[in-house]
C-alpha cells in the first residue's frame, strides 16, 4: 500500500514538514512495515510558458526544430528567478523538436537548474545553432505517461494557468508516497482511511474518517433490480452479502481526470486510465472498497448474482475468454455474465470513451469465493486483493455515493434517484477478554484502564462484566466491521501490545525442564562429518531435485531394480527436467563436483550428508484433518504412512590428486580405495564393524566396486565409477566415489562401547604368504585366516598382492602379517606357530590355498 | 705391531718428574685434538698398551718393594688426571660434533609441503550446530522431522486455513498426485506440531533443518534453504519470556551488544505475531536494524491440533533463515556462493563459524 502524503494529512494530523521517511518511521511501531519511498523525481523550477515565437529551422541531418521564444514571468513582473541560462527578461528561448503547438499555446517548461526522472539535469546549451536555455516539456520527459504525441499543450487538459506557475506545485507533482507492507489479516489497512486509524494510533493523535462525511440515502424501488441466487455457497457461506448499484446518468464522456487526483493514483501505483477508471480506483484507495462500473446502456435487464453454470465463459475486460468454473461467482444480466465477482469484470458492459451512464457496483463478496475465482484465473488485482482480505461491509452504500458524488463533479453527470442496495449485515463476534488477560500473556502489566482504552480506540462496541468467581472484570467486545481479523481473545491481546508498543515488552529468560543433550544419531552425524573434514574432505550441499534417469542411474544398484524403484516427483518443480526428489545423493555431489573440476579445482574430495526420499506403496493420503482439533491416532497414523522414508544419505566424491606437488613430495592420485577408505573410517567413527564385499553396482566400474556390509545388510557402495558416466558428467577418469545410508550405519552403532582389557605381554609376529587362484577374494580369505588361528590371533593385515614371475598363471600370492598375543601370558613362538598352522590348514581348505 | 719409534722414552714409573711429563704430553695430546678421530689416536698413543705410563705401570712390580707403594700411588694419579682429561675433551668434542651435525642438517622449512589436505564443513551446517549448542545450554532439545511432508503437518495443523492468503504466499511445492496432500515443507514448523504430538507438554526445542519454496535461485532467494525454529509450551510463558529467549540467543550469535526489536506482524499460527530484527551495527551501508525472523505466542488453534488444551499451557515460537543469518553475520553478498558447492566458500571457514 503507497501512501500519498497529501492525501494522508486530510484525514490526519501528520505534519505539514513531514517526510514520507518520518511517515514510515511512526507506522513501524504499529507493526506497518516500512517498504519503500516513491515520489516523482522532478526538481524545478519548472513552469508554465506562454510561445511567443515559433521559428521553424530545416537542418542538414533532415530534422526540422522549432526556434522558441517562450514568456515564463507575467506581463510587467520581474524574472525573480537567479542562475545560470536563466533570462532576467523572462522570456527564455529555447530549441523544440515537437510540432504539436502554436504560437499562444500555454506549455511546461523545465528550466535550467531543473532535474527530469532519471536524474536528467537541464541546462542551457548549444544546439542547431542556438543556445537552448531549456526545454518544453511532454509527459514522458516528465515522467506522467508515455504519451510520445508530442509535448503537454495545457489547455488540451482543460487548463489555463497564469503564466509563471509552479507546474510542481500546479500538477501535485510536490508530493511523495510512503509505501508499507501490509499483512494478509489486515485488509482494511489497504485504504487510506485504514492507514489514518493507524497513523492515529501510532502517534496517539485525532483523526477524522472519511467515511464519516459521506451521506448515502437508504435504498428505494426505483434502482436497478438485483437479485442474489447461490446455489452453491462455500463453506455454506453466500458468496455474496450486499450489492449496492447507483446510477448517474449524462456525464461527459469527454472530461478528464484533474491532476490532483491522477497525482495521487500515480504516487499510488496506479497508472490513471480515464475518468470513470479513475474514479474507481480513487474511491477504492480511499475508503477500501473495490467498484466496478458498467456502462448503463449496455446492460439488460435485471443483475443476478450467482454460480457459473457448467460451460459457461466470460470475455473479460483484458479481452481474454475464460472458462468459468462452476465454483465461481458471477454478476450477470439477461445477456448472460457480465463479470467475475470481485475479480474482473465483463468487456461487453465496460464503460468506454462513449459512455454517458454509468452504472456503479459495490458490493461486498466473500473471500474465499474471490480468494478461489481469483487463483482459479489468476488474475491477481488492486480490487481482488482486497476482496480476499475482506472489505468493511458498512462501507459499501458510501463508497457508492461517493463516486457517484465525484462523478458528477468531475464528469457533470446527475444521479440517478434508484437506489440499490440488497443484502444482509454479518453478525460480527463478541469476544470475551478478561481484563487481565494481555498482561498475563504478554507479560506486561496493562492496568485495565488502558485496555479498555485500546479497545475503543480501535472502533470496538466495549461492554463489561464480572467474573463470579474472583470479580475479574471480563471485556466483551464486538470488533468494528472493518476488523474481521479479530476473533478470539489473542487477537485483542496483540492490539493491546501492539497499540501500547512491542518496546514495552520485557525479557525474562524461562527456565525448561533438565535437557538430555544431542541424540546419539545427531552426535554421530556431526562426528562423522567432522571426521570426514579432519581427513582432507570438504562438505558440501546440493538441491534434491534431481532427473529420472540420475535416480535410476544412481538410486538403485541394478538395471532391473532400477526399472522398479518409486520416486516422488513434483507437481510444480522449478525444471521439468529436474522434476524428481532425489532417491540418492550421488547426482547432485556430482554436479557439485563438476562445477569445481570446470573452475579448476581438478583435485578434490567432496561430501554431503542429506535426506533421500523413499517412497513405499502408499504416497500421501486422501483426506487432511480440519484445523484446531488433534486427529485421531488412526488419522496422524495414516498420515504418518503415507509419508515417504526419508533416511539420510552420505556421499563422497574423489578426483585428481591427494596432494599438491612439492619438494620431496609426490601427490598420489585417487583411486577406487579412497572412498572404500573414507566409509571404514566412519564406520570406526561410529564403533561399527563394516565390512567389504566385492560388489555390482550399475553406476560402478564392474570390476571396481565394494558393498559395505553391516551385519549382512548392504548399506551402500563404494569404488571407481563408470568411465561412460564419467565421460558424461566431464569428470576425470579414474573419479571415485561412495554412497551409504547413514541411519543404518548409526543405528548399527553400540549405545555403549563394552571395553576390552588392554593386554601387556609381548606379541609374536608371523607372516603367511598362500597362493591362490586370481578370483579368489582377499578379504574372505583374510576371514577364514582369522576364525581359524583363534582367540590367539590379535590382529591380522593383507600387507601384499603378487602374480608374475615365480608364481603360477591364473594364481596370486596374498602375503598377511599376524600378530598374536595370549591376555594371560607371554606366548610361545611354538604357540603361535600352531595357530598359524591352523589358520594355514582352513585357507587351503576353504579357498585352495596354497603355502608359498 | 704398533710403531713405537716416535713414543717419548721409556718411563720409570719411580720417576715422578718422567712420569708427569708423560701426563702433561697426553693431556696435550688430547687438547690438542680437533674431532672424535684424532682424540681416539691421542688416547691409543698415551694410554693405549704401548702407551709409556702403561708400559710404566706394567714395570712396579719390578721395583723395590720401598718404592712400590709411592709408585703404584703416582701412577694412580697419573692415570687419574689423564682419564679425567681425556674424557673432558671427549665430552667437549661430541658435543661439538653434535651441534656442527645439527648446523649441517639445517633445511628450508618455507618449503615444507602439505602432504594431505585439510578439509572444511559446510557453513550452513556449522551454523546450525552452533545455533543448536546455544539452546542445548539452556537445556532445550534439538527435534526434527521429514522435509517431504504433509500439508496438514504443513498448513493446517499450523492454522493455515485452506483459503487463507497466508497459504498462497507460501509458494509450496506440491508433489504428484496432489489430491494425496504432500509437500516439501515451507518452514520448519511443522514439527512443532509433531514435537508436541510425540512429546507432550512442558517442551523447549529447536529445530534446525531444510525448508523449501519455489523462488528460482538468485542473490538472496533459493528455492531450497534452512531455517532454525523455536517452540517453548509449558504453564505461564509470555511474550516477555520469548523476547528474554531471543535476547540471549542474539547475544550469543551476535556479542554482547547485540540488540533485538519485536515489531507486529502477522503468522497465521501465532497470536500476537511479531516480525525480529535484530541491530547490526557493522552493516554495508551504516548501522540498521536487519529483520531476522518471525516469532510470536502459539495460536490456541495450534495448541489444541497438537491435543494440548490452550487455557493451562502457553507457548512462544520463533524462526529465522540460516543463510540469512550466515548473510548479515558473516558478510556473505550472493546466495550462489553458499549453495553451488564451490570448495572455496567452505575452506574459508574451515571447522568453526
Amino acid at each position: 500500500m503507497r501512501i500519498p502524503l497529501s492525501w494522508l494529512r486530510e484525514y490526519t494530523q501528520l505534519p505539514a514538514d513531514a517526510t514520507a521517511e518520518d511517515l514510515l518511521a511512526d507506522l513501524v511501531k504499529v507493526g506497518l512495515e516500512e517498504e519503500d519511498v516513491h515520489g516523482f523525481e522532478l526538481t524545478g523550477p519548472i513552469v508554465v510558458g506562454k510561445v511567443l515565437e515559433k521559428t521553424p529551422e530545416q537542418h542538414s541531418n533532415g530534422k526540422t526544430i522549432n526556434w522558441c521564444r517562450v514568456q515564463v514571468v507575467p506581463d510587467g513582473q520581474p524574472q525573480t528567478l537567479d542562475g545560470k541560462g536563466i533570462d532576467p527578461s523572462g522570456v527564455q528561448g529555447v530549441v523544440c523538436g515537437a510540432h504539436n503547438f502554436e504560437v499562444g499555446d500555454k506549455v511546461i517548461v523545465t528550466m535550467p537548474g531543473a532535474v527530469l526522472p532519471g536524474n536528467f539535469k537541464i541546462s542551457a546549451r548549444k544546439t542547431y545553432g542556438h543556445t537552448s536555455a531549456g526545454m518544453i516539456a511532454s509527459e514522458s520527459e516528465l515522467g506522467l505517461g508515455d504519451a510520445h504525441d508530442g509535448i503537454v499543450v495545457l489547455s488540451k487538459w482543460g487548463l489555463d494557468p497564469e503564466i509563471g506557475t509552479d507546474v510542481l506545485q500546479l500538477l501535485h507533482l510536490d508530493d511523495e508516497a510512503a509505501e508499507i507492507n501490509v499483512t494478509p489479516d489486515r485488509g482494511y489497512v489497504l485504504s487510506m482511511r485504514g492507514v489514518a486509524r493507524e497513523y492515529a494510533h501510532a502517534t496517539r493523535t485525532e483523526f477524522t474518517d472519511p467515511a464519516c462525511a459521506i451521506k448515502a440515502p437508504p435504498a428505494n424501488d426505483q434502482g436497478w433490480p438485483v437479485r442474489f441466487e447461490d446455489t452453491a455457497p462455500i463453506h455454506g457461506k453466500l458468496g455474496v452479502s450486499r450489492f449496492v448499484a447507483r446510477r448517474v446518468n449524462n456525464i461527459d464522456p469527454k472530461a478528464t481526470t484533474p491532476s490532483w487526483m491522477s497525482a495521487r493514483l500515480r504516487l499510488a501505483g496506479i497508472r490513471p486510465l480515464s475518468l470513470p477508471v479513475d474514479i474507481s480506483n480513487y474511491v477504492m484507495l480511499e475508503l477500501g472498497q473495490p467498484l466496478h462500473f458498467y456502462d448503463a446502456d449496455k446492460l439488460t435487464g435485471e443483475i443476478v448474482v450467482r454460480r457459473a453454470h457448467e460451460g459457461e465463459t466470460l470475455e473479460t475486460l483484458d479481452g481474454k475468454t475464460r472458462k468459468l468454473h462452476v465454483e465461481d461467482l458471477l454478476i450477470t444480466d439477461e445477456s448472460g455474465a457480465i463479470g467475475m465477482a470481485g475479480v474482473m469484470g465483463g468487456l461487453a458492459t465496460e464503460v468506454s470513451d462513449f459512455t454517458t451512464s454509468v452504472l456503479i457496483e459495490s458490493a461486498n463478496f466473500d473471500t474465499i469465493s474471490v480468494s478461489r475465482t481469483q487463483r482459479r484465473h489468476r488474475l491477481p488485482s488492486e480490487a481482488s486483493k482486497r476482496n480476499t482480505r475482506g472489505v468493511d461491509w458498512y462501507i459499501a452504500d458510501k463508497a457508492a455515493q461517493r463516486a457517484a458524488e465525484l462523478l458528477v463533479e468531475l464528469a457533470g453527470g446527475t444521479i440517478d434517484a434508484g437506489v440499490t442496495d440488497v443484502g444482509e449485515p454479518p453478525v460480527m463476534p463478541t469476544v470475551q477478554l478478561r481484563a487481565d488477560y494481555p498482561s498475563q500473556l504478554v507479560g506486561y502489566d496493562y492496568p485495565e484502564a488502558q485496555v479498555n482504552q485500546v479497545l475503543g480506540d480501535l472502533g470496538a462496541d466495549v461492554s463489561q462484566q464480572r467474573d463470579d468467581t474472583d470479580g475479574t472484570t471480563i471485556f466483551v467486545v464486538t470488533p468494528p466491521s472493518w476488523r474481521t481479523d479479530l476473533n478470539i481473545p489473542e487477537d485483542l491481546v496483540e492490539e493491546v501490545a501492539r497499540l501500547v508498543g512491542y518496546s514495552h515488552i520485557p525479557a525474562t529468560l524461562p527456565v525448561p525442564p533438565p535437557g538430555r543433550g544431542l541424540t546419539k544419531a545427531q552426535r554421530m552425524r556431526r562426528r562423522i562429518a567432522d571426521a570426514l573434514a579432519g581427513a582432507g574432505l570438504i562438505e558440501t550441499l546440493s538441491y534434491p531435485f534431481v532427473s529420472e534417469a540420475q535416480n535410476r542411474t544412481f538410486g538403485s544398484p541394478t538395471e532391473e531394480t532400477a526399472q522398479t524403484q518409486r520416486m516422488v516427483k513434483l507437481a510444480n518443480p522449478i525444471s521439468a527436467e529436474f522434476g524428481w526428489l532425489r532417491t540418492t545423493i550421488l547426482p547432485g555431489l556430482l554436479e557439485t563436483a563438476r562445477r569445481n573440476v570446470s573452475r579448476g579445482f581438478r583435485d578434490l574430495t567432496v561430501f554431503e550428508t542429506g535426506k533421500v526420499f523413499l517412497p513405499g506403496d502408499t504416497i500421501g493420503s486422501a483426506a487432511i484433518p480440519p484445523l484446531g482439533v488433534r486427529p485421531t491416532d488412526e488419522v496422524l497414523a495414516e498420515i504418518e504412512a503415507g509419508i515417504p522414508a526419508q533416511p539420510y544419505r552420505l556421499a563422497a566424491i574423489f578426483t585428481g590428486h591427494d596432494s599438491a606437488p612439492g619438494p620431496n613430495h609426490t601427490p598420489r592420485a585417487y583411486d577406487w580405495q579412497d572412498p572404500i577408505g573414507a566409509a571404514m573410517d566412519i564406520a570406526d567413527v561410529t564403533g561399527v564393524e563394516l565390512s567389504v564385499r566385492q560388489g555390482s553396482h550399475h553406476g560402478f566400474h564392474p570390476g571396481r566396486v565394494a558393498e559395505l556390509v553391516v551385519h549382512d545388510e548392504v548399506i551402500g557402495y563404494a569404488g571407481e565409477l563408470l568411465p561412460k558416466l564419467l565421460e558424461d558428467w566431464d569428470l576425470p577418469e579414474r573419479t571415485a566415489a561412495m554412497e551409504l545410508d547413514l541411519d543404518a550405519l548409526i543405528a548399527a552403532a553400540p549405545d555403549v562401547v563394552e571395553a576390552q582389557p588392554v593386554v601387556s605381554y609381548p606379541a609374536t609376529y608371523q607372516d603367511v604368504a598362500l597362493v591362490v587362484d586370481h578370483d579368489v577374494v582377499a578379504a574372505e580369505v583374510q576371514q577364514t585366516l582369522q576364525q581359524a588361528a583363534g582367540e590367539l590371533l590379535e590382529d591380522i593385515g593383507l600387507f601384499d598382492v603378487y602374480a608374475g614371475t615365480g608364481i603360477e598363471e591364473g594364481k596370486k600370492s596374498l602375503a598377511f602379517n599376524l600378530r598374536f598375543r595370549a591376555a594371560d601370558r607371554t606366548l610361545t613362538t611354538d604357540e603361535a606357530s600352531e595357530a598359524r598352522l591352523a589358520a594355514i590348514a582352513a585357507a587351503e581348505a576353504q579357498h585352495g590355498a596354497v603355502l608359498r | 705391531m704398533t710403531d713405537t719409534s716416535n713414543l717419548p722414552p721409556e718411563v720409570s714409573p719411580a720417576d715422578e718428574q718422567a712420569v708427569e711429563q708423560a701426563v702433561q704430553a697426553a693431556i696435550a695430546a688430547f687438547e690438542a685434538a680437533t674431532n672424535l678421530d684424532e682424540l681416539k689416536a691421542a688416547r691409543i698413543a698415551h694410554t693405549g698398551d704401548h702407551a709409556p705410563l702403561t708400559l710404566a705401570n706394567r714395570l712396579i712390580g719390578k721395583l723395590d718393594k720401598s718404592q712400590k707403594a709411592d709408585a703404584g700411588k703416582r701412577m694412580g694419579q697419573a692415570r687419574g688426571k689423564m682419564g679425567k682429561a681425556l674424557a673432558d675433551r671427549e665430552a667437549q668434542l661430541q658435543a661439538e660434533h653434535e651441534a656442527r651435525m645439527l648446523v649441517e642438517e639445517t633445511v628450508d622449512v618455507t618449503t615444507a609441503v602439505r602432504r594431505r589436505r585439510q578439509g572444511a564443513r559446510h557453513p550452513l551446517a556449522l551454523l546450525q550446530e552452533r545455533v543448536s549448542d546455544i539452546f542445548v545450554g539452556m537445556g532445550w532439545e534439538i527435534a526434527e522431522g521429514p522435509e517431504l511432508e504433509s500439508e496438514w503437518y504443513n498448513f493446517d495443523a499450523l492454522n493455515f486455513e485452506p483459503d487463507h492468503p497466508a497459504r498462497e504466499m507460501q509458494d509450496t511445492f506440491f508433489v504428484e498426485p496432489t489430491d494425496r496432500h504432500l509437500v516439501l515443507r515451507t518452514h520448519t514448523s511443522p514439527v512443532q506440531i509433531r514435537a508436541m504430538l510425540e512429546r507432550g507438554v512442558p517442551t523447549y526445542i529447536l529445530v534446525p533443518g531444510k525448508t523449501f519454496r519455489t523462488d528460482e535461485l538468485d542473490a538472496t532467494h533459493t528455492p531450497v534453504f534452512h531455517q532454525f525454529e523455536g517452540l517453548a509450551v509449558d504453564k505461564g510463558l509470555t511474550m516477555a519470556d520469548l523476547r528474554g529467549t531471543l535476547e540471549y540467543f542474539a547475544t550469543s550469535m551476535f556479542g554482547a551488544e547485540a540488540r533485538i526489536r519485536l515489531r507486529p506482524n502477522f503468522f497465521p499460527f501465532t497470536e500476537p505475531s511479531a516480525e525480529l530484527d535484530v541491530w547490526h551495527p557493522d552493516a554495508k551501508g551504516g548501522p540498521q536494524w536487519i529483520e531476522w525472523g518471525g516469532c510470536g505466542m502459539v495460536h490456541p488453534q495450534v495448541l489444541r491440533a497438537a491435543g494440548i488444551d490452550p487455557s493451562v499451557y502457553s507457548g512462544f515460537a520463533f524462526g529465522m533463515g540460516v543463510e540469512r543469518t550466515l548473510m548479515f553475520r558473516n558478510g556473505v553478498a550472493d546466495m550462489h556462493d553458499m549453495i553451488e558447492g564451490d570448495v572455496r566458500f567452505s575452506m574459508q571457514f574451515g571447522m568453526e563459524i
